[in-house]
């Protein structure tokens, strides 16, 4: 067991776990921010997608000893930024969701996509949302939201 | 007195011609001394490089020279899950880069290889095919010396690269997979890979004949 400390959301949070401790499960079982899912703890699924750094990251393979002071933001967090509040915005605006369980990693993604290339064509977002599964198939009104975002970004 | 100066002509002959004769066989020997030895070079540059060839056509390097959009991963070489696609500048694209999943180092606990600076090589520096067939001995071998191709680096700056690059470190440290096994090494040590590269640099960084 090891202690680390960690900027969630702008927050200082004091852990102590197990250094092969996933960050996804450091979220959830110590810091009972449960808005982070898990999908395949294998990174196929982009369930848990959060931002390190401002880096779309796999919580569910990136160990806590390895974080470092690289600022953690979740689904909890991300409409403190305009950008991230605009896409949830744009979420509920196109109502985006069906069952749900994969739009904290999805938004988090596109959140991280708008920031890089605020004007996405449909290639950019087929490639960048590429990592996020959707087993409901939201994918059709998961391009309209992010474009939707980009123009209210504009 | 006088038959003495007689016989002193041929005698003088005699030597000068032997001596001629000396010099030109030893002369003649040096030259063929020279080419064994250049011809001894090149076959070493040319058989150390085979040794480096094998190194760089093992999975843990060639994985990342791919001539395709993708990585690879594996020692079946499979194309790399998570519809992880090459991006414009070797890193992904944004939401699916690289150093999303892949941090400075090996993370055993969940199975991902780590390293600083993790990307694709540049499709210049592709050592496959499109059909993910890895290119002949020549073929890398031309790609690795095109200075043109490979961040203009020389003979020595290519020996440095394999020496202490960290990407290239990475290929003797992979880490476990994540069903906690031993990633496959490359077929020689790095002591022995970097040895065989400095004989092929010190020969030149000599390629094999052929497409």
């Amino acid at each position: 067991m090891a202690t680390y400390e960690l900027n969630v959301n702008g927050q200082a949070k004091k852990v102590n776990v197990d250094p092969g401790t996933p960050l996804l499960w450091v979220l959830r079982e110590e810091l009972k921010m449960t808005g982070t899912k898990y999908g395949c703890g294998i990174s196929a699924c982009g369930a848990c997608t959060v931002h390190l750094a401002g880096v779309a990251s796999r919580s569910c393979v990136i160990p806590v000893s390895l974080v470092g002071d690289r600022k953690i933001t979740t689904i909890e967090g991300v409409g403190q930024d305009p950008v991230g509040r605009t896409v949830q915005e744009a979420w509920v605006a196109k109502d985006v969701v069906q069952c749900g369980y994969c739009q904290s990693g999805q938004i988090m993604s596109a959140v991280a996509l708008l920031k890089a290339t605020p004007k996405p064509t449909d290639a950019n977002i087929e490639e960048s949302m590429g990592g996020n599964l959707c087993r409901c198939a939201t994918y059709v009104r998961i391009r309209e939201a992010i474009k939707s975002a980009a123009e209210q970004i504009g | 007195m006088l038959r003495n100066h007689r016989l002193l002509f041929p005698v003088f002959l005699f030597l000068l011609l032997g001596w001629m004769t000396c010099i030109a066989l030893a002369s003649r020997a040096g030259i063929n001394s020279g080419n064994v030895v250049a011809d001894t070079k090149l076959a070493d540059g040319l058989a150390a490089w085979e040794q480096v060839y094998s190194v760089l056509t093992s999975p843990r390097c060639i994985n990342c020279h791919t001539a395709t959009n993708y990585p690879q991963q594996g020692d079946d070489r499979h194309r790399h899950f998570a519809n992880v696609v090459r991006g414009p500048g070797n890193i992904g694209v944004p939401a699916l880069t690289c150093e999303g999943c892949h941090q400075e180092v090996n993370a055993d606990s969940t199975g991902v290889p780590g390293a600083p600076g993790w990307h694709l090589a540049p499709l210049s520096m592709r050592w496959q095919d499109t059909n993910d067939r890895p290119l002949s001995s020549a073929a890398v071998c031309r790609a690795v010396t095109d200075r043109s191709r490979n961040e203009n680096m020389d003979g020595p700056d290519l020996l440095k690269h394999h020496e202490k690059a960290d990407l290239v470190l990475w290929a003797w440290n992979p880490g476990r997979r994540p069903d906690s096994t031993m990633r496959t090494l490359p077929p020689l040590t790095h002591a022995q890979f970097v040895a065989a590269t400095r004989t092929w640099v010190d020969a030149g960084t000599p390629c094999p004949r052929g497409r």
